[in-house]
């Protein structure tokens, strides 16, 4: 993955590190603080689904949600390593179950259900606990009568779950579309890279697609078009401006600003949420 | 080779594992063309080897690996949508056109009537000669294609004509353009959408599901695959190059992905099996159709009978509690072996894989079929 975020062990004392895009050394405490954007050229790192918490949501709101739900290893899948290892290791280096985190909390003050897709955990690919975890948060605003809120980072379904991976795309389209159908407002936010199974489904049916700037978004990775077509790419092409300027997304969002437009964007919503049927 | 093909095809098209089966075949052929020419009775030979060639089918077809049966859902003579329409539909009127963009030739749309029951078929549309397999783009359907679908699933709708899709793609396109004119947001839309289309829907997984291609006309209210369909996530191939890292992993991750109809029964993620007549479809495609035209019409009755309202809650619930994580989640299939934990050297692992597949998955011998 070309644009992660890479690990600050370049230099000693881990205090700088290499934007993946522009080059340049980054002092690290100063890209935390610019909420790991680089200050030279505005590309937005891939962060942590806690960390993205931390700066969306209210200081102190987030109550998360459905921390009892855990991954297994249903088909026994095997590759070069089981499956059932490489969750526990990703388990182990993110502190999470799987790659999603959910629960309520305030945005700009306007009370919602958040879902966020951890690229930290196996790529952010959506599985059972995945798909479970982002159906139960719009069926929890559902109840609660709130906007759901989803933010994606993934490289799309996971294939060590086979068929059950391909099943989340119809459940959680299905939940948006009960959500939908009882009145209730719902805003994705694509993030780099949203890809696959997760640009296939949830992501692309909220009300409405939101984009952080420079953000990978497609169906089908870069790699595979370009060995199906053998062609160059097109510049700029899958990247959110890209889409934007395909009617693909209704907005970019910066991440600085994130916080404040979702602000804006909900107050919009307040009143739809009268013609919640529960 | 003595004579003409009869009624299976011979040759080229014969797939590696069923090159016994040919040879017997074959030989039937030579002593049939043999009896025609001679006076001496050769009934006895003729009836052992028609009986050797039909025992020999079955033994093959009832021992086939997840990845044969990759090989059996994309044979060159298997039936595709296109047979169906033309063996099963009567008074087919094909419906073109997304009204937006163009027509999408991998996806194919039209009224119908199957045994009685006017509908609105919908399926991905592969061809059969390399003109045709060109101007479907061999199944991958474009942005177009779905929405194309998804307007006249509306049209259907409207009409209250309940709807057939027919799923047979490798996968959506992975192209530029398909990009640019939101490839995602259409599968996402016709997924979506799906769920509230107020008419009865029913899916069949006739050849190859490949992931959100497939999906993108793949919600219903009764979901099936033929006995010899795979219907995943990815391809073997796509799934192989990734985490095996060459295509050579193929096989393994065909059985790891338990991508067949039998499986995907035991996983509750489909709600039938549709038997093959023995050797495969393209072995009996006449018979294997009927079959199919059979189980259309058995669900399209069942369905008839159940209030509107009740439907659609059950389409959401069906798909609801079928990806659905319990509590306590529990491996469905017994681990496959270990090997690789005790530091097993990886390409040994992908042999132990080679290792009877349908013993290791628990599977009965004989594909499951209600
Ligand atoms: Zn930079």
């Amino acid at each position: 993955m070309a644009f992660r975020l890479r690990k600050k062990k370049d230099m000693p004392g881990g205090l700088w590190s290499k934007c993946p895009s522009c080059g340049k050394m980054i002092y690290a405490k100063e890209l935390e603080q610019n909420l790991f954007v680089c200050p030279e050229c505005t590309f937005h790192n891939t962060i942590s689904a806690r960390k993205r918490i931390e700066i969306t949501a209210d200081p102190g709101t987030f109550v998360e949600k459905f921390t009892e739900l855990q991954p297994s290893d249903r088909l026994g899948f095997i590759d070069k390593i089981p499956y059932a290892d490489k969750i526990a290791k990703a388990q182990e280096k993110t502190g999470n179950a799987d790659a999603c985190l959910a629960g309520s909390c305030r945005i700009a003050g306007h009370e919602v259900v958040l879902a966020v897709l951890d690229f930290t955990f196996m790529g952010g690919s959506m599985g059972e606990i995945v798909g479970e975890k982002v159906t139960r948060a719009v069926e929890l605003a559902g109840e609660r009568q709130v906007p759901v809120i989803l933010f994606s980072a993934s490289g799309g379904a996971r294939m060590h779950e086979g068929a059950i991976s391909l099943m989340q795309m119809a459940k959680t389209c299905g939940a948006l579309k009960h959500f939908r159908d009882g009145g209730g407002f719902s805003i994705s936010v694509m993030t780099n890279p949203t890809t696959g199974g997760v640009t296939a489904s949830f992501a692309s049916v909220c009300d409405l697609t939101v984009a952080e700037p420079n953000a990978l978004i497609g169906f089908a990775g870069p790699r595979v078009i370009q060995n199906t077509i053998r062609q160059d790419l097109p510049e700029g092409f899958q990247r959110s401006e890209f889409l934007l300027a395909k009617g693909q997304v209704d907005l970019i969002v910066e991440r600085s600003r994130m916080r404040e437009r979702l602000g804006v964007l909900l107050g919009y919503a307040a009143q739809p949420q009268a013609s919640f049927q529960g | 080779m003595a004579k003409k093909k009869k009624s299976a095809p011979v040759g080229p098209s014969a797939l590696p594992f069923e090159r016994p089966i040919e040879d017997v075949r074959s030989r039937l052929h030579e002593l049939e063309s043999l009896a025609q020419k001679t006076t001496h009775d050769l009934s006895e030979e003729l009836a052992f080897y028609r009986q050797r060639l039909e025992r020999l089918t079955q033994e093959i077809y009832a021992d086939l690996s997840p990845w044969n049966r990759v090989q059996v859902a994309r044979h060159p003579n298997r039936p595709l949508t296109s047979d169906y329409i033309q063996h099963l539909c009567q008074d087919w009127v094909e419906l073109h056109g997304d009204g937006v963009f163009g027509d999408d030739q991998a996806m194919v749309t039209g009224f119908a009537t199957i045994r009685g029951h006017k509908l609105l078929l919908v399926g991905h549309r592969k061809g059969r000669d390399t003109k045709d397999r060109l101007a479907c783009n061999f199944g991958s359907a474009h942005p177009e294609g779905y929405r194309k679908a998804l307007r006249k699933m509306r049209l259907a709708e409207h009409l209250g004509l309940p709807i057939v899709c027919l799923v047979n793609t490798p996968g959506a396109y992975p192209g530029v353009a398909a990009e640019e004119r939101g490839q995602a947001r259409a599968i996402a839309e016709n997924i979506y959408e799906m769920f509230g289309l107020k008419v009865p829907i029913v899916v069949l997984v006739i050849g190859e599901g490949g992931s959100g291609g497939a999906l993108g006309i793949g919600v219903g209210d009764r979901v099936g695959m033929m006995e010899n369909a795979w219907y995943s996530v990815i391809s073997p191939e796509g799934c192989a190059s990734i985490l095996w890292r060459s295509a050579e992993g193929k096989e393994a991750a065909a059985d790891a992905l338990h991508l067949t109809a039998p499986d995907l029964l035991k996983l509750g993620i489909i709600d039938k099996v549709v038997a093959e007549p023995v050797g495969g479809a393209h072995n009996q495609a006449e018979a294997a159709m009927e079959e199919v035209g059979q189980q259309i019409a058995n669900w399209l009755d069942e369905l008839a009978k159940i209030p509107l309202q009740e439907l659609l809650r059950q389409r959401q619930e069906k798909f609801r509690r079928m990806a659905m994580a319990e509590e306590s989640l529990q491996a469905l299939f017994p681990p496959q072996t270990r090997a690789a934990e005790s530091g097993t050297d990886p390409a040994e692992v992908d042999s132990v894989l080679e290792v009877d597949p349908a013993r290791k998955l628990g599977l009965p011998k004989k594909p499951e079929t209600h």
